[in-house]
């Protein structure tokens, strides 16, 4: 598969994300800088983790209006699967194509630690491979990373099978 | 032009960032100060004539970029010059 990572000025996961997807599952992958135009030939669009533009005026704010965004909303609305981790996360709720907001964490605190999360939908391109419930320990970093969205937002969601994962404890719950 | 632009977050967004420091506040004796929150100010030169034209740009600039909507307000001065 021909993957693109998407490179913006602070991107620091960029080189983590394409070691996993070339060396660890073998795919063809290639850096997209984010002043580039084109995602033609590509399959599917990875933005990675970091602090694009400092993090300034707010998380993924400054990013989402790179020249690269305009291909990646309409790669995402043909269709195509796009995936954004940790700030690129943050660039995709900015860019409208993902529902909702990142707000500061509530306990003050930058989180940096492992968790667990829940499967919830295990039929998706990204987790199909994952058993129904499967619980997943995972790394987390992040300074924004509270989640926000209103309650007819999340019932759309909850409706259309959009929750992934949920975070949980080590027994699921 | 010149144009002042206050955001806040919105009613009931918790503000982690306010409430540390109101407690910092009633740590120093400032025990009166309650319902502190923290927004951002922006402060920018726009060069129209028409303060419509300038009002309009501002608005168009807050709702698209300095602003997050779904979780931010803002509200603005424009100072002619």
């Amino acid at each position: 598969m021909k993957i693109g990572v998407v490179v913006f000025p602070g991107s620091n996961c960029d080189h983590d994300m394409f070691h996993a997807l070339k060396t660890v599952i073998g795919n063809d992958v290639h850096f997209v800088w984010h002043q580039d135009t084109s995602l033609s030939g590509f399959e599917a669009v990875v933005l990675p983790g970091g602090f694009s533009y400092g993090d300034y005026l707010r998380a993924g704010a400054i990013a989402r209006f790179s020249p690269i965004m305009k291909e990646v909303i309409h790669f995402a609305r043909t269709g195509k699967p796009v995936l954004g981790i940790c700030n690129g996360f943050q660039i995709l709720t900015e860019s409208g194509l993902l529902p909702g907001a990142l707000r500061r964490n509530q306990n003050l605190r930058f989180a940096c630690k492992h968790v667990y999360i829940r499967t919830e939908n295990y039929q998706t391109i990204f987790t199909n491979r994952l058993s129904k419930n499967q619980i997943l320990s995972i790394p987390i970093a992040h300074g924004e990373g509270n989640y926000f969205i209103d309650d007819e937002g999340l019932k759309k969601l909850e409706d259309n099978q959009q929750i992934v994962f949920r975070y949980c404890s080590l027994k699921g719950i | 032009m010149k144009a002042l632009i206050k955001v806040r977050l919105k009613k009931g967004i918790l503000d982690p960032q306010g409430k540390a420091v109101n407690n910092a506040l009633h740590h120093l004796g400032f025990n009166s100060i309650n319902e502190l929150r923290i927004g951002k100010l922006i402060e920018l030169t726009i060069s129209e004539k028409k303060p419509e034209t300038a009002k309009k740009k501002i608005e168009e600039a807050c709702k698209k970029l300095l602003t997050n909507p779904i979780i931010e307000d803002f509200t603005y001065e424009l100072i002619e010059d």
